[in-house]
């Protein structure tokens, strides 16, 4: 006999949960925790150099790098004096709550002010897995087009804040600043937008200034 | 310095997000099969927001290569797109969500808060 059970369950419920226990560590700890997404090559790694750099002596830094294949963006950042922590997802496209609460275990958070984890390149599927961030950021680079935010608006719509790099390349594209900023808000009105530029430094201090205000937030 | 540490965790994750998803689905569903003394599952009836960036087909396809050898073998995967709604914070009146600069149609309010497309959820399972 045909029986219809209510399910009503959100499907991602079990990823979320693990989220949530994340949160309450990181917040346990102090700890103010951002998601950084983006497309491969919009120089993730280039802006947490830069944000090391530019809040060293001001707010402790840990990053958790996660890429497909390779150790190379932990071994960049292993110049500075931070922990750094890279997950290999093997053949997955995104970082899940799991996977950075393993991560989470081998970094001592009583160190740790500030935590950027880098997600996997990819403007797509990283928007649908929460992994206890206080933020979202997705970098968008100048030679990828005004555009994006239109085509993938689930990243930009789950993003509290958009960085716009490359800006030193505008000259050299048919990007348009005005254009990508009206299409990041055609999406999502509430987005936070920065422009910078890794490159000449350009930029960071408003980066840095909007990390600052989130972690004022966080610990009020 | 630093303290560098490499490691791939094991997680039963695939390549696509859909995949995941699927994974995460299929879960529930046998597990809420077997609590309710089910032996065999014949629908699954989802709830996708169009705001939600999955891809149904992809989803339908995962679920016939996940649910082999399971009691959800040969169920119907039904997916229901929800589409979005906004709700407007000057009248309250509910409005499609057409994107760019959307006014209330009652109020011509452009401040409003988006309430429904971003749902992914099982609603019910037929079970025998």
């Amino acid at each position: 006999m045909t029986r219809i059970i209510e399910v009503m369950t959100d499907i991602l419920q079990a990823n979320e949960t693990t989220a949530a226990d994340n949160r309450q560590l990181l917040a346990k700890y102090g700890v103010t925790t951002i998601n950084m997404m983006s497309s491969p090559g919009a120089g993730k790694t280039t802006l947490i150099e830069r944000t090391i750099e530019a809040l060293a002596g001001s707010m402790r830094v840990g990053v958790i790098e996660g890429d497909i294949e390779t150790t190379r963006d932990a071994e960049r950042l292993d110049k500075y004096d931070v922990p750094v922590v890279q997950i290999n997802t093997r053949s997955t496209c995104h970082l899940n709550a799991t996977m950075v609460r393993l991560a989470l275990e081998k970094i001592d958070l009583s160190g740790v002010d500030l935590l950027i984890v880098e997600n996997v390149g990819n403007l797509v599927c990283p928007a649908e897995f929460q992994i206890g961030e206080d933020a979202k950021v997705v970098v968008l680079s100048v030679t990828e087009g005004d555009e994006k935010p239109l085509k993938y608006p689930a990243m930009f719509r789950a993003s509290t804040a958009m960085v716009i790099n490359k800006t030193d390349l505008v000259p050299y594209t048919n990007f348009s600043l005005a254009e990508a900023r009206a299409n990041a808000h055609r999406v999502n009105e509430e987005l936070r937008i920065i422009e910078v530029s890794c490159a000449t430094g350009e930029g960071i201090d408003q980066w840095v200034a909007w990390l600052t205000s989130l972690r004022r937030r966080r610990k009020d | 310095m630093g303290c560098l540490a490499d490691f791939a965790p094991e997680t039963p994750e695939g390549l696509m997000h859909e995949l995941s998803i699927c994974q995460s689905l299929l879960d529930i569903v046998l597990d809420t099969a077997r609590k309710n003394d089910a032996t065999r599952v014949s629908r699954v009836n989802v709830e996708i927001g169009e705001l939600r960036g999955v891809v149904p087909d992809s989803l339908t396809f995962y679920f016939e290569f996940l649910t082999k050898d399971t009691m959800a073998e040969g169920a119907e995967l039904h997916i229901d797109i929800v589409p979005a709604r906004k709700r407007c914070r000057t009248c309250g009146a509910m409005h499609l969500d057409e994107g760019d600069g959307v006014r209330c149609p009652l109020c011509q309010s452009t401040d409003a808060e988006l309430v429904m497309g971003m749902e992914l959820q099982i609603r019910d399972i037929e079970v025998e």
